[in-house]
């Protein structure tokens, strides 16, 4: 039998605010234990929720930028159940009324396949605090400075057919939500985080199989990982004559494997109703209107705008959008310039992006300014420098060179296309090589590389190429 | 409607709530007494009214994204049965 | 000058007749005196309170005092305080001294006011006698062996007693108004909203309010000034202005419509209750209102609503009480859950218990819709017939309770009749409206209450009706023999 595959994520993406959802302490991460934890935090008697308006903002960005709806009044809801790293007993969350209703996105699979997926919903809730197990003899650590901390979990329909759609749309949702400024999406620091649902049929079944969540896969590669595990898992169970259980499983990256952990599922009842310390969260078109206008470009339209209007190829301007850094970065270097945005887009893709990975830095902390790379290009443009040179004056400017002009002058790197010094030194090199001359003439075409070596070693690697082969073609013959 | 010492067992551990074992049975009669009280609701006829959770009409005055809480530790875990070293301290969870 | 009103004695403080130390020392003689009989008071902080006064006559020296500069005032043991333990008549917070102050708490200080100490209540604000406190319970002062009514029964005890003139209460299903009634004393649970819950310990957040109790409607007024306003660390608190209280409290009566609800006045109903209403009413009606028989049709229905709601918003708030962070904690426990079950059955009183299965029942798969969701609709209903019935009339008037102060232990093991003393003032609650009890008689030398409810915001209305009432009769000015 063949079986297709079915999946479904839920993605927790940290808010990027600088205080919490209910409270305002800060969401810094990395602090001390609890000195981040307010009473409200805590959970302590007598105190109250109340909503911080920048995450009600960056939900209908979430919204305007997924095509989905904006539910006009959502409720805030409990969710009650008991952990010590969850201070009151219950989570705020939404239930029945989330602030964010059906949308859809469109993904590109690694094959340039483009693929529709429909999103259920996407909702506010608060952060758990953090348990600590390995600091204490016998007893558990609770730290509830990231109890409280803003996340909004976005949740997909089962639209995903293998690991590798997963992928994409994990990696288009965490460049879509950094894109829109709402999420920093650091994965090791927990900021977007992803819970598979996954179940097998048999192909051409239109019923759902039983599906299993994977919790917490807080990288792509272990995503791709535990849905290739648990697919062939299922798939072994079912054709064993079994049956899938439905329950969420821990993906044990070190086993490259998922494990139940229904111990923790036992009984749950979350006994969800309307938070009774929140009234419905009223949103009016004037609210909406006023986030859209701060809305960027969004990466599908600006690609678009990159392959109609500045003639980048297909493959280059998705490279180009993946991150809005790396799209505004390129738009700045051929901002206000000559040359055509193409030239950039080689640039931008080939030498900044080698050297970006070969030294792992970030495009934030690149030495070379966007400006200072479009003043070199425009050297290499107008003829000033061949694109030989021009790498070597990148490499100065790497190495923290301020003004392109200036490494051009002190390195004496200005490309030769005076004809004449050019002939000149053609003339030289065959009358140095009358054995190679002769074999060239009697049909070893292969050795005009020789001899353009030779010419562009003596302008010590600055004759203009293009011209210097012309010449070259034509001395040869006669 | 009457609950059963099985009942209030298993909604007493849902709310973590320690019952000794020959209270069961009276908080079973109670709690059915209470079931009975409210039972008269089901015969209300509710088609189409809507849910109401909040008096009066209000809606949620949402808050500037200000940090203007300090660290209050000290003062905050003073009323903590268990702390060490900034920790709140629970016998060991085991996930 | 124990006898005389907050507002009395707050002329007698402007008027430098009386000073705040003269004041506070005579009541801590008081109770020094007569708590023990009533226990009415947890928690007493004597210096605490003489250093207030002192610095409350000094600002008045200076001139710049307001009205309630240097009145004492009790305060509820359901709202923080950071000088004093806040126990919220439990063992789960025996000795939880609050990093914070309730807002109330702060306002009435804000308002030069001085605390005297703290109230004794029914366990977590749960109860309609007092009796659920693991303090004890509290008597009444005007038969010792009668419940002074709950959940505020401390604080009405001790404005009846005249251990103090002021005290706040909160009232979630009538919790102000029946030991107000019980007690022969006047007390209002706001519009909700009007008073914000920050730091005041929750029961049912939809349906909890804080309010003034004392002597007098003119009391009330001063105090709710004081208390009332928009606080942005409450959700729920209202953004409305605050009109001035005090201003309407003379106007006239003429032609004023009070709706007399036929649901109020049937079988239940105490005979010398139904007398001593009825003849209240036929006094306002001579000073010029005229009364309207109307129907509150799902009156009936608000015990019911009101029992499936409370405890189901009570049961998730009290999760928070799990011997992690603060509270009660067992000894050894062996696990995570040993620890949350034990510390919570130990730090719990039964009828807390009560509410928290009956609500975690209401909320659980299955029965959700049944009976959250059913009595949600219902609250609705109740509401609707307030809407009603307001556009037909001003104010609603009847009894605040179904009979006077029961005797102690009377009902504690029968949890259903107790509830039913909340049949005439959960509806306020449930639809989130200003009502008031205010003494109108005895019946068998027990005090009886009327109440009075006006629409949202409208507690002015209600201050002026009960103002007007006090004026051409003097159940207000009783004391009881005992703390004469
Ligand atoms: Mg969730
Ligand atoms: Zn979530």
């Amino acid at each position: 039998m063949t079986w297709e595959t079915v999946i479904g994520l839920e993605i927790h993406a940290q808010l990027a605010t600088r205080s919490k959802i209910f409270s305002a302490a800060s969401t810094d991460f990395g602090a001390a234990p609890n000195t981040q934890a307010s009473a409200v935090d805590l959970g302590l008697p007598g105190v109250l929720p109340v909503v911080n308006r920048e995450v009600v903002r960056m939900a209908v960005r979430f919204a305007l930028a997924t095509d989905a709806s904006i539910t006009r009044r959502s409720v805030f809801a409990r969710k009650n159940y008991f952990y010590p790293d969850l201070p009151k007993g219950y989570q705020i969350s939404q239930m029945a009324f989330p602030i964010v209703g059906e949308g859809h996105i469109n993904i590109t699979l690694p094959d340039g396949q483009q693929k529709g997926i429909g999103l259920t919903r996407a909702h506010l809730e608060e952060d758990a605090g953090k348990s600590v197990h390995d600091l204490f003899e016998g007893m558990t650590g609770i730290d509830l400075n990231r109890a409280g901390t803003p996340l909004l979990e976005i949740v997909s329909e089962p639209d995903m057919r293998s690991a590798t759609e997963a992928v994409a749309y994990a990696r288009y949702m965490h460049s879509l939500v950094r894109y829109i400024d709402i999420c920093d999406g650091n994965m090791q620091e927990g900021s977007f985080r992803c819970d598979a649902n996954v179940s097998v049929r048999p192909a051409g079944s239109d019923t759902l199989g039983t599906r299993t969540e994977i919790k917490n896969l807080n990288s792509f590669r272990f995503l791709e990982r535990a849905i290739d595990f648990e697919v062939e898992r299922q798939i072994d169970i079912l054709e064993d004559g079994g049956k899938v259980i439905q329950e969420t499983r821990l993906y044990d990256a070190d086993r490259d494997e998922t494990r139940s952990m229904r111990s923790k599922e036992e009984a749950n009842d979350y006994r969800y109703f309307p938070d009774p310390d929140l009234p419905p969260l009223v949103i009016d078109e004037a609210f909406i209107d006023a986030v859209r206008e701060t809305m960027p470009e969004l990466p599908v339209a600006r690609r678009t705008r990159f392959i109609d209007e500045l003639d980048i190829p297909a493959a280059d301007a998705q490279a180009l959008c993946a991150d809005r850094q790396i799209a505004d970065y390129f738009e700045a270097v051929f901002e206000g310039r000559k040359f055509a945005p193409k030239l950039a887009a080689n640039w931008v893709l080939g030498e900044l992006f080698a050297r970006l990975n070969k030294e792992d830095v970030d495009l934030a902390d690149a030495p070379v300014s966007a400006t200072l790379l479009g003043d070199l290009i425009a050297r290499v443009d107008d003829g000033t420098l061949s694109g030989k040179l021009g790498k070597q004056v990148f490499d100065a400017l790497w190495g923290g060179e301020q003004d392109v002009d200036a490494v051009i002058e002190a390195r004496g790197l200005k490309q030769i296309t005076d004809t004449g010094a050019i002939e000149a030194m053609i003339d030289e090199v065959i009358a140095a090589n009358p054995s190679q001359l002769a074999e060239y003439r009697a049909g070893k075409e292969k050795l005009l590389s020789f001899f353009v070596g030779a010419v562009m070693k003596a302008s010590k690697g600055k004759a203009n190429p293009a011209q210097l082969n012309q010449m070259l073609r034509d001395k040869l013959k006669a | 409607m009457s609950l059963t010492p099985d009942d209030i067992e298993k909604i007493a551990h849902l709310a973590r709530l320690g019952i000794d074992k020959d209270a069961l049975e009276p908080l079973a009669a109670d709690l059915s007494t209470m079931l009975d009280l409210v039972e008269q609701l089901q015969a209300v006829d509710t088609e189409g009214v809507e849910p109401m959770a909040h008096p009066a009409n209000a809606t949620l005055l949402l808050r500037d994204d200000v940090v203007t809480e300090s660290d209050q530790r000290e003062a905050l875990q003073a009323p903590a049965p268990a702390t060490q070293d900034g920790y709140f301290l629970v016998p060991r969870v085991i996930e | 000058m124990h006898d005389k009103t907050l507002a009395e004695q707050a002329a007698l403080l402007a008027s430098g007749d009386l000073s705040s130390s003269d004041l506070v020392e005579h009541y801590l003689q008081r109770i020094e005196q007569h708590n023990e009989a009533l226990n009415a008071y947890l928690a007493i902080d004597a210096d605490a309170a003489r250093q207030a006064a002192s610095a409350a006559d000094e600002q008045r020296k200076t001139g710049n005092a307001g009205p309630l500069t240097g009145v004492p005032i009790a305060h509820k043991d359901i709202f923080c305080t950071s000088s004093m333990p806040t126990t919220c008549g439990s063992r789960m917070l025996q000795n939880f001294v609050s990093p914070y102050e309730a807002a109330v708490v702060q306002n009435m200080r804000t308002a030069g006011m001085v605390t005297l100490g703290k109230a004794n209540m029914d366990e977590f604000a749960m109860g309609s006698s007092n009796e659920n406190s693991f303090y004890g319970p509290v008597a009444n002062p005007w038969q010792t062996d009668r419940v002074p009514g709950g959940s505020s029964g401390g604080s009405a005890a001790i404005v009846a007693a005249r251990l103090a003139s002021a005290a706040t209460g909160t009232d979630t299903g009538g919790s102000i108004r029946q030991p107000a009634a019980f007690c022969g004393i006047t007390g209002i649970k706001p519009t909700y909203g009007r008073v914000s819950r920050y730091g005041m310990i929750a029961f049912a957040s939809s349906l909890d309010q804080g309010g003034p109790m004392a002597q007098t409607a003119e009391d009330c007024a001063l105090l709710l000034q004081a208390m009332a306003g928009h606080d942005l660390r409450d959700s729920t608190c209202s953004p409305a202005a605050v009109p001035d209280f005090s201003a309407e409290l003379n106007a006239d009566l003429k032609g004023l419509r009070i709706g007399v609800p036929q649901e109020y006045f049937a079988e239940g109903l105490d005979d010398g209750v139904a007398a001593r209403v009825n003849e209240a009413l036929a006094v306002l009606e001579g000073e010029g209102a005229i009364l309207k028989p109307i129907s509150l049709p799902n009156q009936g229905l608000c015990i019911p609503a009101y029992y499936i709601i409370a405890p189901a918003e009570a049961s998730s708030n009290l999760s928070r009480f799990d011997g992690v962070r603060f509270g009660h904690r067992c000894e050894n426990p062996q696990d995570i859950d040993d620890l949350y079950t034990r510390s919570r059955g130990e730090g719990f009183g039964p009828e807390v218990k009560r509410r928290i299965l009956i609500g975690a029942y209401a909320l659980s798969a299955g029965y959700y819709d049944a009976y959250y969701k059913k009595a949600q609709q219902v609250r609705q209903l109740v509401s609707d017939d307030f809407s009603n019935a307001f556009a037909e009339v001003d104010v609603i008037a009847g009894p605040t309770t179904p009979t006077t102060a029961f005797a102690r232990g009377a009902k504690s093991d029968d949890p259903v009749a107790m509830y039913l003393n909340d049949l005439f003032t959960v509806s306020a609650n449930l639809s989130g409206l200003p009502a008031l009890s205010a003494p109108c008689g005895f019946a068998e030398g027990l005090p009886v209450g009327l109440q009075l409810c006006a629409p949202a915001n409208q507690e002015s209305r209600l201050l002026n009706v009960a103002h007007r009432y006090q004026s051409v009769t003097d159940w207000h000015r009783q004391i009881p023999a005992n703390f004469a």
